[in-house]
């Protein structure tokens, strides 16, 4: 059961640093997925590790909370592309002057 | 087995999505980490969360993120200007310690025997989840509903947007044609077809006006652009080399012009219509 949960140790690592270099808001999206995925595979891991159903209810909810952010954020990302004409998490620094 | 299969498939992909210049790119990558997910779930004694896996994430959430891939613009990649300095590889440092004190953790604790699942997936895992779901943790299954909508409802007042003109309908349409025609004189109707002949049949052909000439409207003005446009006595020749080749020797032309068709490019006026096929 050790290798699952260092393979989601690993996913996770790589997805924190796709959210933190890339600099399209769409990709960074896709890294925050990864690591939530990556958060459900351990998950389901310590699932069988205990013999109990409790761990694939939780990553169940994961999911269900990941489509709801992702209908919004991806919402978001599309009004800010519609003014900005960018999907760069760049160009969105208005808050910064 | 399965696992040791997939898990550099999983990671080389994950890597790809750091290093890949096109987000069209990154989200199929992220497809083959999730479909390779649903695999090892299947592994773990998880179906249920298998099927959710494929249906939800890469069925709806990753089709959500192409969709939004081809509204914002597929060559919309990455810009490589740094805003702070040093900033890329901070972060990789930063990411690489995260995954080593990650590793370093799991590495302290030993798991001990594995129980596996064939108790608690005793009567079916859809079963016993349901069990599980509706009773200890039905509160959070309720409240979960309530996020859904309100995410729904979110997306739909920020994808909207309001109208900034009036919309043009079909009376609107009708007048402002009649308008242009009593200008400019642009026809009411729609455009001609392009040619239609016995043996061609293409919308690279212009059509034949009564008087002979090419019609210049027939034809779209993407294949006059790109100089793709056929000119229907130009097929004349090709109509010659068949003859040729079957033996088959025509009957002498009275009209001197039909024997020695021009090869006007089309669009201009005056190309001749004696084809072949008039005959």
């Amino acid at each position: 059961m050790t290798q699952y949960v260092v393979l989601s140790a690993i996913l996770f690592s790589i997805g924190s640093i796709g959210v933190l270099t890339r600099r399209n808001a769409i990709v960074v999206f896709m890294c925050v997925e990864l690591m939530l995925n990556a958060c459900n595979l351990a998950l389901v891991a310590f699932a069988k590790q205990h013999g109990n159903l409790d761990g694939q209810v939780a990553a169940f909810f994961v999911m269900v909370v990941a489509a709801a952010e992702v209908v919004v954020g991806l919402a978001i990302i599309m009004t800010i592309f519609r003014t900005r004409r960018s999907a760069s998490v760049d160009d969105a620094s208005l808050l910064k002057y | 087995m399965a696992f040791w299969i997939l898990a550099p498939v999983m990671v080389a992909a994950a890597l790809g999505i750091l290093f890949v210049r096109k987000a069209v790119h990154a989200a199929l990558l992220l497809a083959v980490v999730m479909i390779s997910l649903a695999i090892l779930y299947a592994v773990l004694e998880a179906p249920f969360l298998f099927a959710v896996q494929i249906i939800v994430y890469t069925g709806a959430i990753l089709m959500l993120f192409l969709f939004v891939l081809m509204l914002v613009g597929v060559d919309a990649s990455d810009s490589v200007v740094e805003t702070i300095p040093g900033q890329r590889v901070m972060a990789t440092v930063g990411g690489v310690l995260l995954g080593a004190v990650l590793l370093l953790g799991i590495g302290q604790v030993t798991l001990g025997t594995v129980v596996g699942l064939q108790d608690a997936n005793a009567g079916g895992n859809v079963q016993q989840l349901a069990n599980i779901l509706f009773s200890r943790y039905v509160f959070a299954f309720e409240t979960t509903s309530a996020l859904l909508i309100t995410a729904a409802l979110g997306a739909m007042v920020l994808a909207h947007r309001e109208r900034l003109t009036p919309k043009v309908g079909q009376a609107e349409a009708a007048r402002q044609r009649m308008r242009d025609y009593a200008e400019s004189g642009k026809p009411l109707g729609p455009l001609p077809s392009p040619g239609v002949f016995a043996r061609h049949n293409a919308v690279d052909t212009p059509a034949l006006l009564p008087d002979g000439t090419a019609a210049e409207s027939s034809v779209s003005r993407v294949l006059v652009a790109r100089g793709t446009v056929r000119s229907a006595p130009a097929l004349a020749d090709d109509i010659d080399q068949v003859q040729r080749q079957l033996g088959y020797s025509p009957p002498p032309l009275v009209d001197e012009e039909a024997q020695q068709p021009s090869r006007n490019p089309v669009g201009k006026q005056g190309a001749p219509a004696t084809t072949e096929e008039d005959r």
